[in-house]
């Protein structure tokens, strides 16, 4: 594997996390746990996005704050229009000015990105942060040779000639696991399947040797067989490359076994937040739980009725008060209805927000109403 | 011939379809993309058929040809005793009207500039079903067993519902004329998880209320465990194993349904995803399949002689068949 400059390694990271960045279970326990000042890669505060539409602003980020360390793993689980997708785009700052709000923090390696012009972002895409698109075919331009994709850029970031530029995106290739890189140099995306076409994404993602690489929905329109290639792919260059990955995804089984830590978003906010091993041994958040339950799963016997989550997410541009997941909550109060619970960490190294967490009695600030809840 | 046969059919008169050497080819150029070789199903009344295998497997085109749409290449399609294949024009539209056909993408399926009343009214329309005040009951009672509220949702238009609501008017517009069977194309492979569940459970519960035999093509397992009787897994055109879902998914004998099956990311962070790939490569190309067992270009198992012969299906279980010179069990 050839890193194209020295520009991917520019830094010390720490040890343990350079070692076993997928191993959930070595890892130290939770977000704060693992922060550490020489570690943190990107840091997000309180970042709002919003769209003005015909039907209202709709906040399709609402208030999310998170930090990931270098070469770690973030999983961002949701389901459509969570606004998990508009999330790792407002952090890469690729949402178009016209129409769209973004308010908010996010400091990536020292450098505060919001408000940062253009022409210095860009500085910043491809050789510091990188994105792996979910739709590989309209995400590669159609009537581009693949070559010329991988090395443009190579020559504009890193100013290397054509030739250097074609034997490195050729390396590239190869070690995404294309076989006979010199022809499909020649050729254009529509040639290949989908699975050779999300291979030819991440070189280009990798192309300059990203610190942070966003993979939004990487392999939601591949076969599984195909999936299981793409995240191992993605497991071994990080690995290799020591890169720091924000992993999106709508299915909790991609991020189970391959992420450290999880955020899990409902109507823009994150309302779950833990390290892997904890989110699951320990489901605070009712959605969660739901979102569990509904997955149909290989180990349970079969016509058993699955546990739907009735409705539907809330509309974004007039959110209901409250905690937005307690009308199809089963375990809603009327507390829930009328007041927005905070997101806290409640549990070192994991925060929800909820009032009435599953598991655990009612937050201890509120004694008065005490649902009873039968042993879970 | 590699991965045909016929051991695992069951006698014809205890099923309401049977599927006997199926083969679908669509000209490519001058050469043929061959879509489905001689595979062969059956179904008895009551049953759901899941039909698994990767995008390109054949298994939507398999779906399509037992309506004949368009009508197969070769082979026979029996229904209620009648080989569709042999019957066209009126009589093929009447025996149609038994069969329906749910479609996976809800809302490019439905016609936008229709409302859901008319969308649903038209095939009673068409065959003169009642008269048109009971055409229009019949409406309203279908919109309510999918969980529809048919004064909200009849002047409406599909891009006023979102994809699980669409998905519940395709499934009403298959009901409102009967059917005997109804064949489920990927149905909530464009759904959230969530919603998938609901649309799930709603399928199960029409199918015990109104006495229905369903053919649920998907490529999720879990989703084909779920709903199943009997499923059918296929690869390149051919079916590989088919069997009872407990035993095949317990102890897959075909090397492609095991590597199906190990590649599904569990929601379980205890259980660390293999690092080896199981499968490498793609699916071969439909125009020029491997000789002998198609599988084998990508199978762990493989061994010269499953270039040279193609095996058929055998029994290895009590419910469990697979077309494998070298199976993982039997």
């Amino acid at each position: 594997m050839t890193t194209p400059t020295g520009n991917g390694s520019a830094y010390a990271a720490p040890r343990d996390a350079r070692e076993a960045p997928l191993h959930p279970t070595d890892a130290p326990v939770g977000f704060k746990l693992s922060s550490r000042a020489t570690g943190r890669l990107l840091e997000v505060e309180d970042l709002r996005t919003s769209f003005r539409t015909a039907g209202g602003r709709v906040r399709a980020v609402d208030g999310v704050s998170l930090t990931l360390d270098r070469g770690r793993t973030l999983g961002i689980v949701g389901e459509s229009g969570s606004g998990k997708s508009v999330l790792s785009r407002s952090i890469m700052g690729l949402l178009p000015k016209r129409n769209v709000t973004c308010e908010g923090s996010v400091v990536y390696d020292g450098q505060q990105l919001t408000g940062m012009p253009d022409r210095k972002r860009r500085d910043l895409w491809g050789t510091d942060m990188a994105m792996v698109f979910q739709d590989p075919m309209t995400a590669l331009n159609p009537v581009l040779k693949i070559g010329n994709q991988i090395t443009e850029g190579l020559r504009h970031h890193l100013d290397l000639d054509r030739r250097t530029a074609h034997q490195n995106a050729a390396a590239l290739l190869r070690s995404v696991g294309i076989p006979e890189p010199e022809r499909r140099f020649k050729q254009y995306p529509h040639e290949l399947s989908g699975g050779m076409r999300q291979r030819i994404m991440i070189a280009v993602a990798l192309a300059c040797g990203p610190k942070l690489l966003f993979a939004d929905e990487p392999t939601t329109a591949l076969d599984v067989t195909v999936q299981a290639q793409i995240l191992n792919l993605l497991a071994r260059q990080q690995r290799e490359r020591d890169m720091a990955m924000v992993l999106v995804t709508h299915d909790l089984g991609v991020v189970a076994g391959r992420a450290d830590d999880i955020a899990v978003m409902y109507a823009g906010q994150i309302v779950e937040k833990a390290s892997a091993a904890a989110l699951f041994a320990n489901v605070r958040m009712p959605y969660t739980e739901a979102l569990l339950r509904s997955i149909p799963r290989l180990d349970e016997p079969r016509r058993a009725k699955l546990q739907a989550i009735p409705g539907r997410p809330p509309d974004l541009a007039a959110p209901p008060p409250g905690c937005r997941f307690a009308p199809r909550c089963p375990y809603a109060q009327p507390r829930c209805r009328a007041e927005a619970p905070p997101l806290v960490e409640s549990e070192p190294g994991h925060s929800y927000r909820c009032w009435f967490p599953v598991g655990v009695g009612p937050v201890p600030q509120d004694a008065a109403a005490v649902p009873t809840r039968g042993a879970r | 011939m590699a991965g045909t046969g016929t051991a695992h059919l069951r006698p014809e008169n205890e099923t309401l379809l049977r599927v006997e050497d199926l083969v679908v080819e669509f000209p490519a150029g001058r050469q043929k993309v061959h879509a489905v070789s001689g595979v062969s199903l059956d179904i008895r009344k009551g049953e759901t058929l899941g039909l698994v295998g990767e995008s390109g497997c054949g298994k939507s085109t398999t779906g399509k040809a037992i309506i004949q749409l368009p009508a197969p290449t070769s082979g026979r399609v029996r229904f209620e005793g009648t080989d569709l294949t042999g019957v066209s024009g009126k009589p093929l539209r009447r025996i149609r009207t038994r069969l329906q056909l749910i479609f996976q993408d809800p809302i490019s399926s439905l016609n936008p500039r229709r409302k859901v009343r008319d969308i649903l009214a038209e095939p009673l329309k068409i065959w003169g079903r009642g008269t048109k005040a009971e055409q229009a009951a019949k409406v309203r009672e279908t919109l309510d067993a999918v969980g529809l509220d048919p004064d909200v949702a009849l002047d409406k238009r599909p891009h006023q519902f979102s994809g699980g609501q669409c998905q519940r008017i395709s499934i009403a517009r298959a009901l409102v004329m009967e059917p005997e069977l109804i064949i489920c194309d990927e149905p909530v492979s464009a759904l959230d998880v969530s919603v998938q569940a609901q649309i799930l459970n709603l399928l199960d519960e029409l199918k015990a209320r109104y006495d229905l035999t369903l053919v649920f093509i998907a490529h999720d397992l879990a989703v084909v465990k779920h709903v199943s009787t009997r499923v059918a897994v296929m690869y390149l055109g051919k079916i590989c194993e088919v069997g009872d879902p407990d035993a095949l998914y317990a102890a897959p004998a075909h090397p492609y349904t095991a590597a199906l099956l190990a590649s599904i990311p569990m929601a379980d962070p205890t259980v660390r995803p293999s690092d080896d790939d199981l499968l490498s490569g793609d699916l071969p190309s439909p125009v020029d399949p491997p000789s002998g067992c198609r599988f084998r270009t990508r199978c762990p198992r493989a061994q010269p002689h499953c270039a040279a012969e193609e095996p058929t299906i055998r029994q290895v279980g009590p419910d469990q068949f697979v077309a494998c010179h070298f199976p993982l069990v039997g």
